[in-house]
């Protein structure tokens, strides 16, 4: 399965539009979370929100996540260790107030796990890629590697 | 001194800096680490039975963030910790001016979602958490924050 997400906030319809025209090419059921948009998808299960619990039983089951470039998303698909595809919402198409989530796909791009399609064009081979397993386990990531060490050092009033 | 003796607040508000605070369990479980969070729903979901409920507020409301800093005092004043870590947002600063007045060892993680400023609390942990880290860095700076890696 996979789960399109957008946030609780803000409709995304391009991002639901291009998921919808892609689902019926995919292997297994599209859920997707639509927020506050107008478009409305026939070949994918919409659904405007989705209470925490059931969010997070969705996001254990699915074996991709395809979301605009919300950190909370992002976070929540490394917590569960799952690959996710993020496309930027952008401030000249009225997405969003502006365009921090350009700045947010810039820096999270090639972190493992994490894969960005800069538009809908690039959705199709990005999703291609998320779905051949690739290591998306985050302690994997250097950063965070370093992060945990560093925490445990200062927990233990050592030098990080 | 065995890890676990050391006793550990960890304070974090419902959504994304709960959900940081979550990816850095792993490490924290090494210790006797107690949770503060504003949805102790969201907590007993992770498993976590005994998390102590934070009022949530933010810089817009003086009350409720008065509220908060009693409540996060009250919190500290029981658990008594060592150390407290916050990845944000005001409640979690709340619990660390709290720690300080108990003589507890304090470090702000601010969000990985600023990537291009440190929030207003974590600028204001620059000075008043012992430490203060980013998760950016770029951001970081010789006298604060400091870059020591990112939660993704």
């Amino acid at each position: 399965m996979i789960l399109v997400t957008v946030g609780m906030q803000l409709g995304f319809d391009r991002l639901i539009a291009a998921m919808d025209a892609l689902a019926p090419e995919l292997e297994g059921p599209v859920i997707a979370q639509t927020g506050k948009g107008t478009y409305r998808p026939r070949h994918m299960e919409a659904r405007e929100k989705l209470a925490p619990a059931e969010f997070e039983t969705l996001v254990e089951r699915a074996s991709l996540i395809v979301a605009h470039a919300g950190i909370g998303t992002v976070v929540t698909a490394a917590r569960h260790a799952k690959p996710i595809v993020l496309m930027p919402r952008r401030a000249s198409l009225g997405e969003h107030r502006n365009d921090h989530q350009l700045a947010t796909v810039r820096k999270l791009a090639g972190r493992p796990g994490i894969l960005v399609a800069k538009d809908e064009s690039e959705l199709r081979a990005r999703i291609a890629e998320g779905l051949t397993g690739h290591d998306c386990s985050r302690l994997a990531s250097p950063t965070a590697v370093q992060l945990h060490a560093a925490l445990a050092a200062f927990i233990e009033n050592r030098q990080p | 001194m065995g890890k676990k003796a050391i006793r550990v607040l960890a304070a974090a508000s419902g959504g994304g800096h709960w959900e940081q605070l979550m990816l850095l369990r792993p490490t924290l479980a090494n210790y006797e680490t107690f949770y503060a969070t504003t949805e102790p729903g969201v907590a007993e979901q992770h498993g976590i039975a005994a998390v102590a409920p934070l009022p949530d507020c933010n810089q817009n409301q003086p009350l409720r963030s008065a509220l908060c800093a009693l409540v996060a005092m009250g919190i500290v004043l029981r658990l008594r910790p060592r150390v407290v870590i916050s990845t944000g947002a005001a409640p979690g600063f709340f619990c660390i001016l709290a720690g300080r007045l108990i003589g507890a060892r304090t470090l702000w993680i601010d969000s990985v979602a600023n990537g291009e400023e440190l929030s207003m609390c974590g600028r204001l942990s620059r000075r008043l958490a012992h430490q203060c880290w980013t998760q950016w860095e770029h951001l970081a700076a010789s006298n604060g924050p400091h870059y020591h890696g990112a939660v993704l």
